[in-house]
C-alpha cells in the first residue's frame, strides 16, 4: 500500500467506474477503478475534470471516501442542481464510463491510525465524506484510537452513511457516534436536534485536551462556526484542521 | 466574489501541483502584509475570479495569485514573505 502524499507532479489518469449507490436523495457514491493509483491517505482529496464535445472543461474536487486499496477508490457526489459537473456525476454516468482525474492531493486534512488519538471528527452535510476515509481506515486495521463522530444533517434521509456509522458505533467501544438533524426528526430520534452550537460541542468534545486531533469539513460556514466555537471552548486552535467546501450542501 | 462561495487552500493542491512537484497545502507562509504564519491549506481561497486567489486568514492580504491557461501558468506569490516547505 503506497502511503506517500502527493509523490511528485499529478498527472491525469483516466478512471472506470466499477460501481455506483445512492447514499441519500442528494448523495451518490462512485467506485472507481484507478490503473496506475499511487495510493492515499485518509482525508485526501482529487480532481475530476469534465470534457465537453466543443472541448470546454470544467474540474471539481471531490474528497476520497475510502482508505487506499490498490486501485479501488469510492468518492461521493451530492447533486447540486445549478452545478455544472455534479448532475453529470451524479444523475448520468454509469458503470463502465470513464472520467478524468488526478490525485492523490492535499497533505494537510490527513489522518490514519499510526497518528493516533484521541480525534474527534465533526462533519456538515457531505463533508463527512474525507472523515469516513478516516473512520472507514481506523476500522480495517482493528485500531482502538478513541474516535468521536459528530455530524450534522438536514433530516434522516440527508443522513450519509448512515448504516454503516451504526456499526461502527455497535462494534467498537472506543468509536462513538454522535448526530444532529437540523430540519426534522422523526419523533423517535434518539439523537440530537437543530445545528452544532456551542452547547453541542461542549458535551462532544469535552475539557480542552492538547493531545486530540480534530477534523471539521463542511460548508466554509458552517466549519468556521464549528471552528469558532471550539475555540471559545478552550481547544487550541493548533490541534483544529479544516477543510470548507463552499457554499455546497448546507446541513 | 462571494465569500460564501470562498473555500480554503485544500482546494490549491491540484493546481499547484501542475507547477510543484512538493505537496503545498502543508506548507507554511509567512504573511507580506501582517506577518502571521500559517499553513497554505488555511488560506481564505476563492476560485471564482479567473484564476485562484488566496488571502490571509488574519489581514486580507493578497498573498497568491494564479492563473492558468492552457499553455502556460502565472503564479504570483508578492503577498508571501517565506514559504516554508514541510515535505
Amino acid at each position: 500500500m503506497a502511503s506517500t502524499a502527493v509523490p511528485g507532479r499529478l498527472t491525469w489518469r483516466l478512471a472506470e467506474v466499477v460501481a455506483t449507490a445512492d447514499e441519500t436523495p442528494a448523495v451518490r457514491t462512485l467506485r472507481l477503478q484507478v490503473p496506475g493509483w499511487p495510493g492515499h491517505r485518509p482525508g485526501q482529496h482529487l480532481d475530476v475534470r469534465l470534457t465537453a464535445p466543443d472541448g470546454y472543461r470544467a474540474q471539481r474536487s471531490y474528497s476520497i471516501a475510502t482508505p487506499a486499496d490498490r486501485e479501488r477508490l469510492d468518492i461521493a457526489v451530492e447533486r447540486l442542481d445549478d452545478g455544472e459537473v455534479s448532475p453529470y456525476l451524479n444523475g448520468e454516468l454509469r458503470v463502465g464510463d470513464q472520467i478524468e482525474l488526478r490525485g492523490p492531493i492535499g497533505g494537510y486534512f490527513v489522518w490514519d491510525p499510526s497518528h493516533g488519538g484521541p480525534v474527534l471528527l465533526i462533519g456538515g452535510g457531505s463533508g463527512v465524506v474525507p472523515l469516513m476515509a478516516m473512520a472507514r481506515a481506523r476500522a480495517r486495521v482493528a485500531s482502538t484510537v478513541p474516535m468521536r463522530w459528530l455530524s450534522s444533517s438536514r433530516t434522516l434521509a440527508d443522513v450519509v452513511y448512515r448504516a454503516e456509522l451504526e456499526q461502527l458505533a455497535a462494534a467498537h467501544d472506543s468509536f462513538e457516534l454522535f448526530q444532529t438533524l437540523t430540519r426534522d426528526a422523526p419523533e423517535d430520534w434518539a439523537g440530537h436536534r437543530g445545528r452544532i452550537d456551542e452547547r453541542l460541542l461542549a458535551e462532544v468534545a469535552g475539557p480542552a485536551d492538547a493531545a486530540r486531533q480534530t477534523f471539521v469539513c463542511g460548508p466554509t460556514s458552517f466549519v468556521e462556526g464549528v471552528a469558532t466555537n471550539l475555540v471559545g471552548l478552550g481547544h487550541p486552535p493548533t490541534t483544529i484542521k479544516t477543510e470548507r467546501f463552499g457554499a455546497t450542501g448546507a446541513p | 466574489m462571494s465569500e460564501l462561495q470562498r473555500v480554503d487552500g485544500n482546494a490549491l493542491g491540484g493546481v499547484l501541483s501542475e507547477v510543484f512537484a512538493a505537496d503545498l497545502t502543508t506548507a507554511t507562509t509567512t504573511c507580506a502584509g501582517c506577518r502571521g504564519v500559517a499553513p497554505l491549506a488555511v488560506l481564505h481561497v476563492y476560485l471564482d475570479a479567473p484564476g485562484a486567489v488566496a488571502r490571509c486568514p488574519q489581514c486580507g492580504t493578497v498573498q497568491l495569485r494564479l492563473v492558468r491557461s492552457e499553455t502556460c501558468a502565472w503564479l504570483d506569490l508578492t503577498g508571501i514573505r517565506v514559504l516554508q516547505i514541510n515535505p
